[in-house]
């Protein structure tokens, strides 16, 4: 049986489209799934330092749709799991080295090998999207909680019922507990209920992600962090299991801290 | 723990949320029908004129505006009539 081919995307840049493909290979991996991450953000290459895989590459996504490497050459096993591969982007090329058809025939190959392909998305609505969407079955739109990020997603989310993608799932991230509370930032239930998709998950803002970047080590393998936390759930969700959202409330441990001035 | 205060003791106040997700609505709603403010602000220009040829209307009372209600988006007038013209 062919895998799920998901396609990541935001249409505003800076949302964490990247972050939640590497977390979310990664957690699939971590279930033992083989998963295939292509970066299709040719030119502005950005999954394999997430992963911290950016010393492996030999050939990209690019040689391969060229034919000048074998699909198998161009795809980096992962350093921590063995079924995680990363297709990535070619840095010196542009958006238009690949086509939709070739994406569409790229993709058709490797969801016949591999349980999950996970598509991130360049930023904007110009053919660096319409490619990356090409060859997907499902959508998951990331956005932030606010009024220019919703805007756009709402934007992709109409593009993309448009190239038939019908039913794409909401992630919002970096999500923070302390100002939805003061009433300082839009809540869950008007997102959704403006953008009126489904929800997949909600990850809060953690300052660990920028961490975890500068390492190359996915959040989601520290367990101790809330948004590694979120993405584990989304993981969860993905395979299928019905996971509650994420409460968001604070524990008792944090309102102490926030009250001694600590946070 | 003084913006926790002023969270405690503002309630009453606009908060900011409420006016994203207002403006957010508003933009939405153009967005997704393709026409610009500065559109319907002509179209209502129009409006009036063709309307004051038969009616004596209101203009500064005259409100237009896009309204969205679940999947559809409705173009909503009021205009308040002060006479009935005699022809």
């Amino acid at each position: 049986m062919d895998g799920k081919v998901y396609v990541v995307t935001s249409g505003k840049g800076g949302v964490g489209k990247t972050t939640t493909v590497a977390n979310l290979g990664t957690g699939l991996a971590k279930f033992g799934k083989k998963v295939a991450l292509i970066d299709a953000d040719i030119g502005l290459r950005n999954l394999d330092v997430v992963l911290g895989l950016e010393n492996r590459i030999v050939y990209d996504i690019v040689d391969v749709v060229e034919k000048k490497c074998r699909q198998e050459q161009a795809l980096i096993k992962d350093k921590r799991y063995s079924s995680l591969y990363l297709l990535p982007a070619a840095q010196t090329r542009d958006k238009t080295a690949v086509s939709p058809k070739q994406m569409g025939e790229l993709i058709a190959q490797l969801k016949k090998e591999f349980d999950y392909v996970i598509i991130d998305s360049p930023a904007g609505i110009e053919q660096g999207f319409k490619n990356a969407i090409a060859g997907a079955d499902e959508a998951i739109v990331v956005t932030t909680p606010e009024v220019s990020a919703v805007r756009d997603a709402d934007r992709i989310v109409g593009m993309l019922e448009a190239e038939g993608l019908s039913d794409p799932e909401l992630i919002i991230n970096r999500v923070r507990i302390d100002m939805m509370r003061r009433g300082n930032m839009m809540n869950i239930e008007d997102m959704v209920e403006i953008l009126a998709i489904q929800l997949l998950g909600i990850v809060p803002e953690d300052e660990r992600i920028v961490v975890s970047t500068n390492t190359g080590e996915p959040i989601i393998l520290t367990e101790s962090a809330q948004a590694g936390q979120a993405f584990w759930n989304i993981t969860k969700r993905l395979e299928g299991e019905d996971v509650p959202l994420m409460s968001l409330e604070e524990g008792v441990v944090d309102r102490l801290k926030r009250f001694v001035g600590l946070k | 723990m003084i913006e926790l205060m002023k969270g405690m003791f503002n309630k009453d106040e606009l908060q900011s949320k409420d006016l994203a997700k207002e403006r957010l609505r508003l933009v939405l709603v153009h967005d997704r029908i393709g026409v610009s403010p500065e559109v319907i602000e002509d179209m209502k220009e129009e409006l009036i004129e063709v309307i004051s040829k038969y009616l004596e209307i209101d203009e500064s009372g005259l409100e237009m505006e896009l309204d969205r209600q679940e999947n559809s988006v409705a173009l909503v007038a009021n205009i308040p009539v002060k006479h009935l013209k005699k022809r």
